[in-house]
């Protein structure tokens, strides 16, 4: 178990190291000098110009440049924001609970409907449901998410008024941070009006960011209880008696669960992407939105900041998804 | 208790069906001359309605934007100034002049559909075209080669994928500043990945096959065994990938365009006409819904186009 441990964090060493070589490169390859970005259209003096190069080490040679870099990044420096001047790390720790709690909200709702759907579609194989639900999660796989948001504000927020068309709670209420979470932040501090209104604000976003994983997970449950329930053991457990839906739920569903663990794990990339698109229709003030509002900005530090920590939180989230996955099969972690 | 017999069932008659289609394959088989094998490839891949459909919205669609400037009935960028935000000719207050509407500048909504088409299309070939490309050569080399080549690029393939396309696409946007171009191109190097793992994949499994080795002792150059001998064996996957392929990239394209990183006004490209259409949810729904609807069902029809030719060319499908 300890070697199957170790040889998967050997993967994440060169993948991080690719990262950062990535970011560090994003800064350097954009056309023009950053120095002159920086300064903007009031333009530089000469000694000005040449102290800011030094100030920001851009007159060493690039190894010594990226050398400086790594180390300010494993040191949790990756710069200010040229907007705010606040750390880029700082602004990504506040914001970055709001994500997660999108995110997960998004996971619930994908995994809630999906696995039963892809289930029920799997023991229907071939009736009207099953081409009911495989049609419907092809529709969600081929959904531009961005759009979908938007008619569903159309119907739920402006026909209907359910629900708000954007933010994360009503300006009403000021709900001091303890964990950043604002659904457990309103419960601690027993505000149940804000509970109930960070619940109107969460469903929506939650639901648009969950359909692509739904449809996934739904097909992929759905393929892998086939794939089970031709098991010899399914069929014994029938032989002997076992009531269909112990069949169905105990011998076969658990084994299938293989599998669609993983691909839940995968999707948590797709997430995180998706949650860019999402937060921007929704002004869900998460890392997303800060993304893009930060590239519309040129603010390049922060889009440095911000992609590197994204896609470091994704490739923890995979070498845990992957560590996991050898604790519950153990066919994996004895592989070679 | 009935529920589970029956699907016990409709597992047989499946199989029973499946055995009945294999003979009646086989007797066809032994009866007249083998079939050749594009009519035994359309002979499964039209078995599948679905594939069936997206196959005919793809020829629609493609025919729309060879002929735009004949079908859309205006220019996609002309703004007329005494027709803001018009409803769809259905609805009151509508006019036949613009099918679909018109948007905040008065722009026909149903004309930038149209030509919107072709920027689509554009995109997914190039993309396609761009990353299969150097998808295969990377892929060849790696499977081919092995050693250190393969090392190097599948861990170069590996990082890659740890991050998600969009924001790969959006550093290298990002990097390369916004536009249509550049919007392809960091497309295309997001999906790059798949090919290159397909690719090397099937290379490895083709490569230990004796017809490779005997066109070796034969006396084949390393370039003819890589390209002519063993590639035309490892494209049936590709094919299936590329096409999906193509529902990836007019995705990703799109959600560059709506996010202001792709395409750039007043270009019609059908994720751009929806960047400012948030603030139209209230009192214009056709500027929001007919873009979106566009390219959900060109993105549908080639997934739905993919899966079909997947159970069509993978032979452990073929009963």
């Amino acid at each position: 178990m300890l070697g199957f441990f170790i040889k998967r964090l050997g993967l994440v060493v060169p993948a991080f190291i690719g990262v950062t070589v990535l970011t560090f490169a994003l800064i350097h390859l954009i056309p023009g000098d950053p120095v002159l970005m920086l300064a903007g259209e009031r333009g530089i003096d000469p000694e000005r110009y040449a102290r800011l190069r030094a100030e920001l080490g851009l007159d060493q040679p690039l190894v010594v440049q990226y050398w400086n870099y790594i180390s300010g990044v494993l040191q949790g420096d990756l710069g200010n924001s040229i907007v705010t001047k606040k750390p880029v790390i700082d602004e990504f720790l506040t914001l970055f609970p709001a994500t997660i709690e999108l995110t997960i909200c998004a996971i619930i709702f994908a995994v809630g409907v999906g696995l039963p759907a892809g289930m029920l579609a799997a023991v229907n194989r071939g009736k009207t449901l099953d081409h009911a639900v495989m049609a419907t999660s092809l529709t969600g796989y081929s959904m531009p998410i961005f759009w979908w948001g938007l008619l569903l504000i159309i119907l739920f927020s402006v026909t209907l008024g359910w629900t708000p068309v954007s933010g994360r709670i009503s300006v009403m209420f000021w709900i001091e941070p303890i964990t950043g979470f604002l659904l457990i932040d309103t419960i601690l501090q027993g505000n149940w009006d804000a509970f109930w209104s960070a619940v109107h604000h969460l469903v929506l976003p939650a639901i648009v960011l969950g359909t692509i994983p739904l449809a996934v997970i739904a097909r992929m449950t759905r393929s892998a209880m086939l794939e089970v329930l031709r098991e010899d053991y399914v069929r014994t457990a029938r032989a002997k008696g076992v009531s269909p839906k112990r069949v169905i739920m105990v011998h076969a569903l658990r084994n299938a669960l293989i599998p669609v663990i993983t691909v839940i794990g995968l999707q948590v990339g797709v997430l995180l992407a998706g949650a860019i698109l999402t937060e921007t229709i929704f002004s869900w003030p998460g890392i997303g939105k800060w993304l893009v509002e930060s590239i519309n900005r040129r603010d390049y530090p922060a889009i440095q900041g911000g992609i590197m920590l994204v896609a470091t939180v994704i490739i923890m989230v995979n070498l845990l998804v992957d560590v996991l996955y050898g604790v519950v099969n153990p066919r994996i972690r004895h592989q070679r | 208790m009935t529920d589970t017999y029956k699907n016990v069932d409709v597992a047989e008659a499946a199989a029973d069906h499946a055995a009945e289609v294999a003979e009646a394959h086989e007797a066809a088989t032994i009866a007249g001359t083998p079939k050749h094998p594009i009519a035994e490839f359309w002979e499964y891949f039209t078995e599948n309605k679905g594939a069936l459909a997206g196959l005919i919205f793809i020829v629609v669609l493609v025919l729309t934007a060879l002929f735009a400037p004949w079908i859309a009935p205006h220019s996609p960028i002309e703004q007329y100034r005494d027709a803001l935000l018009v409803p769809p000719a259905w609805s009151e207050g509508g006019t036949w002049r613009f099918p679909l509407g018109t948007d905040d500048v008065g722009r026909d909504i149903f004309s930038r559909i149209i030509w919107g088409s072709r920027l689509s299309l554009f995109v997914g070939v190039i993309v396609v075209t761009l990353s299969l490309g150097a998808g295969i050569v990377l892929g060849l080399m790696a499977g081919y080669m092995r050693g250190w080549v393969d090392v190097l690029v599948m861990r170069l393939m590996d990082i890659m994928l740890a991050i998600p396309s969009l924001l790969l696409a959006i550093a290298v946007v990002a990097i390369l500043g916004p536009g249509l171009e550049n919007a392809i191109i960091a497309i295309a190097i997001v999906v790059l990945p798949h090919y290159v793992r397909l690719t090397r994949a099937a290379v490895i499994t083709e490569s230990s096959k004796d017809y490779v080795t005997s066109s070796r002792i034969a006396g084949a150059s390393t370039s003819r065994l890589m390209f002519n001998t063993i590639l035309p064996n490892c494209m049936a996957p590709l094919i299936v990938q590329a096409t999906l392929g193509f529902s990836t990239a007019i995705l990703d394209a799109a959600a560059l365009g709506f996010l202001g990183l792709g395409a750039q006004p007043p270009t019609p490209e059908w994720g751009s006409m929806l960047a400012d259409s948030l603030q139209f949810v209230q009192r214009a729904w056709w500027v929001v819904t007919f873009p979106g609807l566009a390219i959900l069902l060109t993105v549908l029809a080639f997934n739905l186009m993919g899966d079909g030719l997947r159970d069509a060319l993978d032979p452990k499908m073929k009963r």
